[in-house]
């Protein structure tokens, strides 16, 4: 279980203009988010020592972005093959190699030309190889594809509805209208989501995180050297990563898991909570993973926010608005924001506890959650100003 | 021509594929614990031995969920196939297996319809095992 109780902090921030086509190169955008985090922190760039990324063979190895940052000597540079379940890992990876003494000062970053480049949810290769032979012969191929057999078996297990699920379509818009980043700042009703073309039953365009090309990243150092920087840190209060058994041969693989009406997050919760010290009542503000929005509702009954099959109930009436009892996605998050695979969501939090979020500010927000994975595996955050 | 993504086998599933090829769904079996599995694989992950066997099996079971694909990916592949069903199904003998449900209505699919299995020459040597209602 996690040690390290506000031992850490997140001391700034970066990012480049989210868009669906950049015009540049996947090394310019990591590098342009990276120095702009390094510049957020007050931190002259030559004192980073250390890069962490995760991918799919879609960016660029952290040993080149500190060159192009004219590190001089990167100590631990590594990248991690993943998906969003590494966008919170990047970050306990950071905290772990600062504890060893491996580095002191690590960027962790994500960056991606996902709409104009490499796309995720665009198909696969015509020979299925390894664990594929037995889904992509059967058209069982994009992630959007993938997620909707979960959503499925919720809907068979608890009468989980698409009406219930089109509510957290149409809160993160609200929130993403107000967000001068995000890719969808046009507000949408009820009706708009059920009008939205069917892509794969159950689940319709607006069920759909975006695709977008852009970077993001944040800066990891110890709780000691936070206090001489610019910002007010936000610490780590505890983190978590993992799953059940059976996580796959790959992100998509579901093949062995045993109970499809869940997701990593309830095999990581009481980790999680136990490190923080605190529960999901304490959360004040929540930035949870929302490839689509079926997988908010896993989370949120996976951590323990509602109990199994009450989460389609939870986020209605209001409860996961700005205004509500807890206030969910505030930037707009990957179906409104960008598809920034997930670190998007802890440069929100961190814009959220330190009072930067401008109009969608969440009065008094201390305590924030982040969330990063929908499937079989997974990582998350607690972090308090 | 046929052109959809094609199983290519490797040590661990070619007699699973060559089943096919014979009409027959075989699923691995555990020789030292007796544990079915499916997909697939080298040790067995209850007892961690290397031994195992090829059973058929019914080729019965149950819909666990499914899916419409509507919106083709890709679309040169997938356009005429749209609308088209995918399922897990939880074959009677206790193990899982993903496949489409063809010669049923795509907005019929029940949770626990009894289904059967089906077996579609797709090349000259792929045949890929589908299910349909019983
Ligand atoms: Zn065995």
């Amino acid at each position: 279980m996690w040690a390290l109780k506000d031992k850490y902090a997140i001391v700034g921030t970066g990012y480049t203009d989210y868009s669906k086509n950049s015009g540049t190169t996947v090394l310019n955008l990591a590098t342009e988010a990276c120095l702009n985090a390094a510049n957020d922190a007050g931190l002259p760039p030559e004192e980073i020592d250390g890069l962490v990324s995760f991918q799919f063979n879609d960016s660029v190895p952290a040993t080149s972005v500190a060159a192009a940052m004219g590190i001089p000597a990167a100590r631990y540079a590594v990248d991690i093959a993943g998906g969003g379940n590494a966008a919170n890992l990047v970050i306990l990876s950071a905290i772990a190699a600062i504890e060893a003494g491996l580095a002191k000062h690590v960027l962790c970053y994500r960056a991606m030309n996902g709409r104009s480049g490499f796309r995720l949810g665009g198909g696969r290769a015509m020979q299925a190889h390894g664990i594929t032979q037995f889904t992509a012969p059967f058209g069982w191929i994009t992630y959007p594809q993938a997620m909707a057999m979960w959503c499925r078996r919720h809907m068979i297990k608890y009468g989980t509805t698409t009406d219930q699920l089109g509510a957290i379509a149409v809160t993160f818009r609200d929130n993403a209208v107000l967000n001068p980043r995000a890719m969808q700042r046009q507000p949408i009703t009820l009706d708009d989501y059920r009008a939205a073309r069917p892509i794969v039953d159950p689940f319709r365009m607006l069920d759909i995180c975006l695709e977008s090309d852009g970077a993001c990243a944040v800066l990891v150092t110890s709780a000691a050297r936070a206090k001489d920087l610019r910002h007010k840190p936000v610490y780590v209060m505890g983190g978590a990563y993992g799953g059940g058994a059976n996580q796959g041969d790959d992100l998509f693989d579901c093949l062995r898991w045993a109970d499809h009406s869940e997701n990593y997050a309830a095999y990581i919760a009481d980790d999680l909570w136990a490190g923080a010290g605190v529960g999901p009542e304490d959360v004040d503000v929540a930035e949870i993973y929302d490839c689509f929005t079926y997988s908010v509702v896993a989370q949120l009954e996976g951590l323990g926010f509602c109990r199994p099959g009450e989460g389609p109930d939870f986020v209605q009436g209001g409860r996961i608005a700005r205004d509500g009892a807890l206030p969910l996605n505030t930037h707009g998050g990957l179906l409104s924001e960008a598809y920034i695979h997930g670190l998007n969501h802890v440069v929100e939090a961190v814009d959220q506890l330190r009072g930067d979020a401008g109009a969608r500010q969440i009065p008094e927000a201390e305590i924030a959650l982040t969330t990063a994975g929908a499937m079989t595996c997974g990582s998350a955050l607690v972090l308090r100003r | 021509m046929y052109n959809k993504p094609l199983p290519v086998p490797d040590a661990d599933t070619k007699p699973f594929w060559n089943g096919c090829r014979e009409g027959r769904l075989l699923v691995q079996c555990c020789t030292a614990c007796g544990a079915r599995r499916l997909p697939p694989e080298r040790f067995c992950p209850h007892c961690h031995s290397a031994d195992s066997t090829w059973q058929p099996v019914s080729g019965r079971g149950r819909i666990y969920s499914w899916i419409v694909v509507r919106h083709p990916v890709p679309d040169d592949v997938y356009g005429g196939d749209v609308p088209y069903v995918v399922a897990l199904i939880d074959l009677a003998e206790g193990v899982r297996i993903a496949s489409n449900l063809v010669a049923c209505d795509v907005d019929a699919v029940t949770a626990d319809m009894l289904v059967e299995v089906v077996f579609e020459a797709v090349t000259e040597t792929v045949t890929l095992p589908k299910f349909r209602p019983v």
